[in-house]
């Protein structure tokens, strides 16, 4: 277990760099950078755009120093742009720790604020949970909570009455949770409910009052249930023709007993697994739908970042959700194994 | 009794003599039952009747601009649900949009793009998927390791991340230009689709050189390449025509998403070509006025719905007649 586990989090490092070299990569081919060549704004003049570049690093080579290295600077040779980001480097004239330590980088937009602070220091006076990352994580787990309170009973009520019309019911909602995607669902109901029926404000102004969240979790969480009353109704109807299950009935135990104890019991075990990586993807994924709210979270300030070509931003945004998705597959592997006892890990 | 017995046995006689089925004819007689599968082929073939035919079919020039008839809605809709004072007019049997082009022509023309990504997306990572993951699976080893490491790096890769920042990146540049920008979105998600193909086939391949054909097969000295070729590809090709099927809703719904984050396709200027518009961009500029005029949000919405729709039903269906272990699974 302790193997599998370490082999798991050193398989994490290769990945988390693939990964930054990728979105690095991307980044520098789109034309223009964070201050130079944007012809919407106003330029900026020959010192300044020096002084800029050499606070933000960007004086220095993209990806290895060649020049540096046949001077025989080892250091030199990876005192690079990509290198200062991920693991570290001088920044004029002082050493700052990079990623590895947790640095995300300093917003090339968001003059003068590190890129943890936007997302993950509240405004003034208000909770932690009132951050950028605070709500996008509150929205991720009211859906999650959402789908299953739901998605859970739906499959179970509807394997438990197989080909009645409380099946046929739960399969529809199911059926159009996974057809109807989930940024379509979120405009028929933004129709319905707040041009329609004034029943919530189109794009709310303060998201203190919990009538507002009630959309975006909706939306955001349908397509998990839908997932969730399909996987549970499928495991549901496979678990109750098992022998187990007739024995259990045969030495006479009640019909509660039976259902609690022993199907759901054994039937929740596929539904738990996709659990993990929903969450992730409820917290990544949700970028369109905070888009569609002007939610305040994390995924609306990448799409924003993305657009001003906030490197560091970027970067640190694509990395967090990619080491986010590897955590949540990782924890499930893991969940299995205490849920199924028949499983070995690797 | 004796009858029962009779005609029971005839029946044996009869399923006997009977030439037997291939998988194909017998899954498509299973397929053609399947009422929920034959609804989404009926309107796939809709859909791409309506991309085909499109110029034939719209009443109106997509592109022209209707001055003093913007913002209409649609005739038939009740007074109360439009908030405007705008009265519609049944020459625009949808509405016209902000600058009075018609909302029905437009939608028409739009469903060139979701059709066309359907194909050409899906032809690549078919093609690929398929060669690598066999590859994969049949010499094990190296190709096989690059494969599944290649495969956990794109797994951990938010998909839509991925897409946004490729388009963003690469729009402005040359490649960005090519077919309206189809091109660059549909490199952008051949890239990662085909790694869910290339498991499928590298994990059905593992599964099936196993098999005694094909040891004799190799015992009498055919090439690896035939092997491939004649005895595993066959073999494999239900799970693969599954899964592609599974693809292609989430590629209509990928090419949705950028064009209404406004990351899609360039829209023509001239009606001659061939691209004029996506269900995308016009879920872009219906936003914009969701309050007062709906339905230019809700025609496209309920298009994309729709095509969604018909290739889930076709690909459930498909993947009941090919594969019946698999019923109601997932």
């Amino acid at each position: 277990m302790a193997r599998f586990l370490i082999r798991r989090l050193l398989w994490l490092i290769p990945v988390m760099f693939v990964v930054a070299i990728i979105t690095f990569v991307l980044m520098h081919m789109a034309p223009g950078g964070p201050f130079d060549k944007d012809p919407s704004q106003r330029q900026v003049d020959a010192v300044t755009q020096k002084a800029l570049n050499a606070q933000f690093g960007l004086d220095k080579e993209e990806w290895l120093d060649f020049g540096a290295l046949s001077k025989g600077d080892i250091v030199g040779f990876f005192d690079t742009q990509f290198f200062t980001y991920m693991i570290g480097g001088t920044v004029k004239g002082q050493w700052r720790c990079g990623f590895i330590c947790g640095n995300l980088g300093l917003s090339f937009r968001q003059r003068g604020l590190t890129v943890q602070d936007i997302v993950l220091k509240p405004p003034e006076g208000k909770a932690p949970w009132d951050s950028k990352a605070g709500y996008s994580l509150r929205l991720g787990l009211l859906a999650l909570f959402f789908a299953m309170l739901i998605g859970v009973p739906l499959g179970v009520v509807s394997a438990l009455r197989q080909n009645t019309p409380v099946d046929y019911a739960s399969l529809f909602i199911a059926t159009s949770g996974v057809t109807v995607p989930n940024f379509v669902f979120g405009i028929f109901l933004i129709i319905i409910f707040a041009v329609f029926l004034h029943a919530v404000p189109v794009v709310p102004t303060s998201w203190d009052s919990p009538l507002v969240w009630i959309l975006p979790t909706i939306v955001l969480g349908f397509g998990l249930l839908a997932q969730t009353a399909r996987l549970t109704r499928a495991s549901m109807l496979e678990v109750m023709r098992q022998d187990y299950i007739r024995t259990a009935r045969a030495k006479g135990l009640g019909e509660r007993v039976v259902v609690w104890r022993h199907m759901l019991k054994n039937a929740l075990i596929p539904v738990v697994t996709i659990m993990g990586p929903a969450l992730a993807g409820l917290i990544t994924g949700s970028f369109i739908i905070e888009t569609m709210f002007a939610f305040p979270g994390w995924g609306r300030q990448f799409v924003t970042a993305i657009q001003q070509r906030d490197y560091s931003m970027i970067l640190a945004t694509t990395l967090i959700f990619a080491l986010l998705i590897q955590i949540a597959n990782m924890t499930v592997d893991l969940i299995y194994t205490f849920l199924d006892p028949r499983i070995k890990v690797n | 009794m004796a009858s029962a017995a009779v005609a029971g046995g005839r029946s044996v006689n009869q399923a006997i003599t009977k030439p037997p089925q291939s998988l194909w004819v017998d899954a498509w007689h299973r397929l053609s039952r399947n009422k929920a599968a034959m609804f989404g082929l009926a309107l796939i073939l809709l859909f791409f009747f309506l991309a085909i035919f499109g110029p034939m079919l719209a009443p109106h020039d997509p592109l022209k601009i209707n001055s003093g008839k913007g913002f209409l809605p649609p005739a038939w809709m009740p007074a109360a649900w439009v908030s405007t004072n705008n009265v519609g007019d049944p020459q625009f049997f949808l509405g016209t949009d902000s600058i009075g082009r018609d909302v029905f022509s437009r939608l028409i023309y739009g469903a060139r793009v979701s059709m066309v990504v359907a194909i050409i997306p899906t032809i690549f990572i078919t093609f690929f998927g398929i060669l690598i993951g066999i590859v994969a699976g049949f010499f094990g080893g190296t190709a096989d390791n690059l494969l599944m490491r290649f495969t956990d790096i794109v797994y951990s890769f938010p998909d839509i991340l991925f897409f946004v920042v490729v388009m963003f990146a690469l729009r402005d540049t040359p490649i960005g230009d090519w077919g309206n920008g189809l091109i660059l979105l549909f490199g952008a998600l051949a890239l990662v689709n085909w790694v869910g193909v290339a498991r499928v086939v590298r994990g059905s391949t593992l599964s099936i050189k196993e098999k005694e054909f094909v040891e004799a097969a190799r015992s009498i000295g055919t090439s690896d390449r035939n092997i491939m070729q004649k005895h595993i590809l066959p073999n494999i090709l239900s799970p693969i025509i599954i899964i592609t099927a599974f693809a292609v809703p989430r590629l209509i719904i990928a090419e949705a998403v950028l064009g209404y984050l406004g990351l899609g396709l360039r829209p023509g200027t001239s009606s001659k070509e061939f691209f004029v518009t996506s269900w995308g961009s016009m879920l872009l500029e219906g936003q914009t006025a969701i309050n007062a005029q709906p339905w230019m949000l809700l025609a496209p919405a309920i298009a994309v719905a729709l095509v969604v729709m018909g290739f889930t039903f076709f690909g459930d269906g498909l993947r009941d007649a090919l594969d019946p272990r698999m019923r109601g699974a997932g």
